[in-house]
C-alpha cells in the first residue's frame, strides 16, 4: 500500500513538473481595464432548475451576459438554481452583491422576482419569458412573439411536406414550449386554407392545448421515441420544441428518406453541420440578443420597466434562412408576404400562451 | 470491510425477499440491513472525520477549478508563491462565503442581515429534519426507505391544495393544511409497507417507483384547472392563502418559521417513540433481527406497514414545511431534491433523532451557504454535492475513514441485537 503511494506520488510529481516548468509572467505594469461607466456595472442572472448548462433558455440567456461581459466590459455574477426551493435565497444572495441588474430567467422565478421586487424598489430586474403581478416600476419582462415564427414555420412546413402530415411536439406542456405548438399548427391551417389543401398538422391541439410531450428537455432517446412514431403516422416535417431532446428527432430524420426537422430557439443548420441537409429552417428566438440588447441600454440610463418584446418587426424573433434548395421559391414569397402582414398588423397570430404587455 | 467484527460478518445464506423463513431464528441479517447497522454504529468522530475530510477534498476540487489558480500553476516552479496565493485565495474565498451564507454574515450592512444566515440555515434544515427523522425510523427497523421524495412531493401537493383551495380561519387553515400533507405522506409511504407486508414486495424497488410516480402526478396536476392559477397557462399553483402559512419566529425579515420549532418536537417525538415506547421497541427488534422479534411473538408485517406509515408522515410534512414555511406556492421542483438529501442527513445523523437535527442543519448550512459562494466568489454550486456525496462515501465505510485516520476499530456488534437475542 505504502508502496503504491509512492509511485503514485512520484509520477504525479513527474507529471506536475512535466506540466509546470513554464517562465514566470513578468508583473503587469498598469492597468489596461476598460474605464468606462460599464466597468462598474454589475449584470447579475438567475437560472431557474435547468441550470445555465441546460442546452436551452438558461443556456442561451447567460451566452447574453457573457457576451455583455466581453464586448461591453460589465462585471458579472451568477447564480445557478439546482431547485425550486433555490429561488428565493439566490435571488437574496444576488441582493447582497451590489448587482445593477439581476435578470432572473424563466417564468419559475415570477413570483421570487415580484416578491424581491417589491421589497427592494431600488434594484432592477429582468424577467425572461413572464410578467409579474401586478406590473412593478423596477422589473422589465422580457417576452417573445414566438408564435409569429413558429406560424411562418408551419407555413413552410405545410408547403414542403410530400406525404401531407406534419407534426410537433414539445418537452413539457408549459406557456414556452406550447407557444410554438400553438403557432405552428395555425401556420399549417393558413397554408391549407390558401391552397385547398388537408395539411394534418399532429402532436398538439390548439382548441383543447393538448398534444404530445417527451415530458424530459434531456432525454434524447425520447426524441427518437416521438419522431418514430410521427414518421409511422406519416408524417414527413417535424417541429421538436424540447431543446436537445430534438437532437432524437434529428438522428430519427435521418434514417428515414424525405424526413425534415424545423430546429428551435438557435439556427439548427449552424449548430448540427451533419444534418444541415434535412433542416429547412429553423424557428429562431433571439434570447442571447434581448439579453444583450437589455444590459447594454441598462449600462447607460436607458432602464426601464416596458417589456422587450421579441417580434418579427424587431427581428427579436424569426425563422433562420432556408438554405434548402428544394424548397419551391413561391412558397418563399408567400412566407415574405406574410411575414410582413404579420408586421403590418394585417395578420394577427393568436396563442393563448403569449403574454401581451397592454 | 476487512476488519468487520465476527458478529456482524454477511453470511452466504442472506435470506431473500421480505420475510426471512430460516427457522433457527439465528439467521444472519442481510447485507443492506448489516450495512445500516455498521453506519448506525460508526462513532461520532468518524462522522467529524468524514465531514471533515469532504471539506477538504472540496477544497482540492474548488481550487483546481479556479481559473487564477490554473494559469500559476503553470509556471509553479518558476515561482511557486504565485500558485500558492491562488490556491488559498479560491479555497479562503470559497470557504468564507459559505461560512458568511451560512451562519454570520460580518460584512452585510444591518445587524439583522448579520444574523440572517444563521436563521437561513436553520430554514433550510427544517424539511430535511422531518424526512430525515422518517427515513432514520425506517433504517433502523430494517426497511431501505429511498420513497422520502415521493412522500415529499405528495405531502408538499396537498398541503398546497389545502392552503389555497380553501378560506379559513388562521389556525385551523394551517392545522388541516399540515394533517394533509401528514397523511398524505403516509398513505404514500404505507403503500410501499402494505406491499411488502402483504406480498412481500422490496421496499427498495416500490419505493423508488413510487417517487417517480409522486413526481408525474404533480406534474399532471399542475396542468389541471385545479391546480393552475387563473388567467395564467403556466404549471404554478394559486399562491396560498396567509392563514395557511406558517408563522415567521423573527418578524418578517427573516424566514425562519415556526416549522422549526414543529421539526425539534417531531425530534422529541421520534426518540419517545423509538427509545421509550413498545411500539418502538418492536420496529428496532425486526430491524435488529426479524425473525427473533416474529419468534418472541411480534407481528413483523404490522410492524411494516407502520413504520412505513409514520416514516412516510414525517416525510410529507417535509414537503408541508417547504410549501407553508417558504415558497407560499406549488410548482415543479418545489420538492427540490429533499427525499435524496434525507437519506445522507439520516446516515449522516446515524438515523438517531439528535444525530439527524446535527446533521440537516450540517446541510441546511451548505444550502444556504451555497448561494452566496456562488455569487462571491464564482465556485460552482456542484462542489456543495460533491461534499454531500463524499460525506456519504466515507461513513458508508467507517473502516475507510478509521485507517484514513489511525482510528481504532469499534466494540463488537450493537447493544439491542444482544438485547433482543437474550
Amino acid at each position: 500500500m505504502k508502496r503504491v503511494a509512492q509511485i503514485a506520488a512520484l509520477s504525479a510529481a513527474a507529471a506536475l513538473a512535466l506540466a509546470a516548468c513554464g517562465d514566470a509572467p513578468e508583473e503587469a505594469t498598469g492597468s489596461a481595464t476598460s474605464t468606462t461607466a460599464a466597468a462598474d456595472f454589475t449584470g447579475c442572472m438567475v437560472s431557474d432548475a435547468g441550470g445555465f448548462d441546460d442546452g436551452s433558455f438558461n443556456e442561451s440567456s447567460y451566452a447574453g451576459l457573457e457576451r455583455a461581459v466581453e464586448e461591453l466590459g460589465i462585471k458579472k455574477a451568477e447564480a445557478e438554481s439546482t431547485d425550486a426551493g433555490q429561488y428565493n435565497g439566490n435571488l437574496d444572495s444576488m441582493m447582497q452583491n451590489d448587482c445593477d441588474l439581476i435578470i432572473t430567467v424563466g417564468f419559475n422565478l415570477a413570483d421570487a422576482t415580484a416578491a424581491a421586487a417589491e421589497g427592494n424598489p431600488d434594484q432592477k430586474f429582468a424577467l425572461i419569458d413572464s410578467t409579474v403581478d401586478p406590473a412593478r416600476e423596477n422589473v422589465k419582462p422580457i417576452l417573445f412573439n414566438t408564435h409569429e415564427a413558429a406560424y411562418l414555420a408551419g407555413y413552410l412546413a405545410a408547403g414542403i411536406t410530400e406525404t401531407g402530415t406534419v407534426a410537433t411536439y414539445g418537452g413539457f406542456p408549459i406557456p414556452s414550449v406550447t407557444i410554438f405548438m400553438d403557432g405552428f399548427v395555425d401556420g399549417v391551417a393558413k397554408y391549407n386554407e390558401d391552397h385547398g389543401t388537408d395539411v394534418k398538422a399532429l402532436g398538439w391541439n390548439k382548441e383543447t392545448q393538448d398534444g404530445e410531450f417527451t415530458d424530459t428537455f434531456d432525454d434524447k432517446g425520447q426524441g427518437v421515441i416521438s419522431t418514430n412514431n410521427f414518421i409511422a403516422a406519416g408524417a414527413d416535417v417535424i417541429l421538436p420544441v424540447a431543446g436537445p431532446v430534438g437532437e432524437g428527432s434529428l438522428s430519427a430524420a435521418s434514417q428515414n428518406d424525405g424526413v425534415k426537422v424545423i430546429w428551435v430557439d438557435a439556427d439548427g443548420y449552424d449548430m448540427y453541420p451533419e444534418y444541415q441537409d434535412i433542416i429547412p429552417t429553423s424557428v429562431l428566438k433571439g434570447m442571447e440578443q434581448a439579453v444583450f440588447d437589455v444590459l447594454y441600454a441598462s449600462t447607460g440610463t436607458a432602464f426601464n420597466s416596458d417589456a422587450y418584446v421579441g417580434t418579427l418587426a424587431n427581428e427579436g424573433i424569426g425563422l433562420a434562412e432556408v438554405r434548402d434548395e428544394s424548397v419551391p421559391e413561391d412558397l418563399l414569397e408567400e412566407i415574405d408576404t406574410l411575414k410582413q402582414q404579420i408586421v403590418d398588423g394585417e395578420l394577427v397570430v393568436e396563442s393563448p400562451s403569449s403574454i401581451s404587455v397592454d | 470491510m476487512t476488519d468487520r467484527q465476527p458478529g456482524t460478518s454477511t453470511a452466504p445464506g442472506t435470506t431473500k425477499g421480505s420475510e426471512p423463513r430460516d427457522p433457527s431464528g439465528t439467521a444472519e441479517p442481510n447485507r443492506g440491513r448489516t450495512l445500516l447497522r455498521d453506519i448506525a454504529e460508526s462513532t461520532g468522530a468518524v462522522v467529524t472525520l468524514a465531514v471533515l475530510a469532504a471539506l477538504a477534498l472540496a477544497a482540492v476540487l474548488i481550487a483546481a477549478a479556479n481559473p487564477e489558480v490554473q494559469r500559476t500553476a503553470s509556471y509553479v516552479f518558476a515561482r511557486p508563491s504565485d500558485f500558492l496565493t491562488a490556491v488559498w485565495e479560491a479555497v479562503w474565498s470559497a470557504y468564507s462565503s459559505l461560512f458568511r451564507g451560512a451562519v454570520f454574515d460580518p460584512q452585510a450592512s444591518t445587524t439583522e442581515r448579520m444574523f440572517r444566515p444563521l436563521t437561513e440555515t436553520l430554514t433550510a434544515s427544517v424539511p430535511l429534519i422531518f424526512a430525515g427523522l422518517g427515513l432514520g425510523i425506517g433504517f433502523r427497523s430494517g426497511l431501505f426507505n429511498i420513497g422520502a421524495q415521493g412522500q415529499v412531493v405528495l405531502g408538499a401537493v396537498v398541503s398546497a391544495y389545502v392552503g389555497f383551495a380553501f378560506q379559513l380561519p388562521a389556525l385551523l387553515h394551517v392545522t388541516l393544511a399540515v394533517l394533509g400533507g401528514l397523511m398524505a405522506g403516509a398513505l404514500w409511504a404505507g403503500i410501499a409497507g402494505a406491499l411488502k407486508a402483504r406480498f412481500g414486495a422490496n421496499e427498495v424497488i416500490v419505493t423508488i417507483m413510487l417517487n417517480s410516480i409522486a413526481v408525474l402526478l404533480m406534474s399532471y396536476l399542475l396542468s389541471t384547472t385545479a391546480f393552475k392559477r387563473p388567467g395564467s397557462n403556466n404549471p404554478i399553483s394559486p399562491m396560498l392563502d396567509e392563514s395557511a402559512m406558517f408563522v415567521p419566529l423573527l418578524g418578517d425579515s427573516f424566514r425562519l418559521h415556526a416549522g422549526w420549532l414543529l421539526a425539534l418536537a417531531a425530534a422529541v417525538g421520534t426518540w419517545w417513540l423509538m427509545e421509550r415506547s413498545t411500539w418502538g421497541f418492536k420496529f428496532r427488534a425486526v430491524g435488529a433481527n426479524a425473525d427473533a422479534a416474529r419468534t418472541a411473538g411480534t407481528s413483523v408485517r404490522a410492524v411494516y406497514v407502520w413504520v412505513m406509515l409514520v416514516a412516510g408522515g414525517l416525510a410529507g410534512l417535509g414537503g408541508v414545511s417547504q410549501v407553508l414555511g417558504t415558497e407560499g406556492v406549488l410548482q415543479e421542483g418545489v420538492a427540490g431534491s429533499i427525499g435524496f438529501d434525507a437519506i445522507t442527513v439520516a446516515l449522516l445523523g446515524r438515523s438517531r433523532p439528535l444525530g439527524t437535527v446535527l446533521a440537516a442543519t450540517l446541510f441546511g448550512a451548505l444550502r444556504a451557504g451555497s448561494p452566496l459562494m456562488q455569487t462571491v466568489s464564482g465556485t460552482p454550486i456542484d462542489i456543495v454535492l460533491v461534499v454531500q456525496a463524499v460525506i456519504v462515501l466515507l461513513i458508508a465505510a467507517p473502516p475507510l475513514v478509521r485507517s484514513m485516520f489511525r482510528l481504532p476499530a469499534p466494540g463488537s456488534g450493537s447493544r439491542l441485537a444482544k438485547e433482543v437475542a437474550a
